[in-house]
């Protein structure tokens, strides 16, 4: 397994912890997922922050604090600083939005965000697309991971770009990377894990579930699965047939 | 004097972030804080005075993807 600034997790799955039925339901998803790092927000207090934060560590996984929501980098930076010091981590999944039908991240806007947290000292999660030349310009910034996009947030559309995502995998192989958002059937993990990817994070793919412990153990199998068949080395496809059962010896039976 | 906390209007006593925070009930350790749109570390608290028509967050944690 990669490790995310240091730190390796047995699981390649990170899940969100939004839009459960119940906080049982979570807790249910979370055991059933295996996952590793659990995604949070911060709100304006309004009583519930101290049940959800015990929820949460007794999840027993590593907190990644988003900044979700923030469209500008001063509202981005800010809500990162109030992170750390209410998390207590220095990990941050840095979103900076740009457009509000797709959440599409704001590639400027967030290099510049991420410039600032990471001289800061923060440890950032870029939620970013699958550019490559952003992913240049996160990584000079002093980005250790990426997490691109899958497809839009909440839209289940799996992986929209697989010709960009296998080339920007490919063109920074020693950079770990998530591929974060759109997910909505485990065959796209599957998918996004035989790419090469490290991790996926999901999280409305399961929460949205009818079954989301169901979904959740679905999700982490398949991620698994994937993972797996990286590591043993994929043959190559071709156009046309070969047996694959032997010719020689064949009888003669015209 | 009256600022605004998380978007409400609020008239207050005090005149330090420490201070009204004790004075709205927010517990100290467990939520983090913003003045004016520029992050206020738990230890600068005590320091941060308030002027008529400031705008405070106060932030818990909450659930997110």
């Amino acid at each position: 397994m990669a490790a995310f600034y240091g730190v390796t997790l047995d699981s390649p799955m990170m899940l969100g912890t939004a839009q459960y039925p119940s906080p049982k339901v979570l807790a249910d998803a979370f055991a059933a997922s295996g996952a590793g790092v659990a995604t949070v927000s911060l709100r304006r207090e309004a009583g519930g922050g101290q049940d959800f934060r015990a929820l949460v560590e007794g999840l027993g996984v590593r907190v990644l604090p988003n900044t979700a929501g923030c469209h500008s980098v001063k509202e981005a930076v800010t809500t990162a600083q109030m992170a750390r010091e209410l998390f207590g981590t220095a990990w941050i999944k840095l979103e900076v939005i740009g457009h509000a039908d797709t959440l599409q991240p704001d590639p400027f806007g967030l290099v510049e965000a991420a410039r600032i947290l990471c001289a800061e000292g923060f440890e950032v999660f870029p939620y970013t697309t699958e550019d490559l030349v952003l992913a240049e310009r996160l990584l000079q910034a002093g980005c250790g991971v990426l997490m691109p996009w899958g497809a839009p947030i909440g839209t289940g559309l799996g992986l929209n770009n697989r010709y960009g995502l296998r080339s920007l995998r490919a063109q920074f192989p020693e950079v770990p990377m998530v591929i974060d958002a759109g997910l909505g059937m485990p065959s796209q993990a599957a998918e996004a894990m035989e790419m090469g990817y490290d991790a996926i994070l999901l999280n409305t793919a399961v929460a949205k579930a009818g079954d989301p412990a169901a979904m959740a153990r679905a999700f982490a199998m398949a991620a698994e699965a994937g993972r797996l068949a990286r590591g043993a080395d994929p043959m190559a496809p071709r156009d046309m047939a070969a047996p694959s059962t032997p010719l020689i010896g064949k009888a003669w039976l015209e | 004097m009256r600022i605004e906390i998380n978007g409400t209007p609020q008239e207050v006593e005090d005149d330090t972030l420490d201070a009204v925070l004790e004075e709205l009930g927010h517990p100290h350790e467990s939520v983090a804080t913003a003045l004016n749109g520029e992050f206020v570390a738990r230890g600068e608290r005590g320091a941060a005075r308030l002027r008529e028509g400031d705008r405070v967050e106060v932030l818990a944690p909450m659930k997110g993807g």
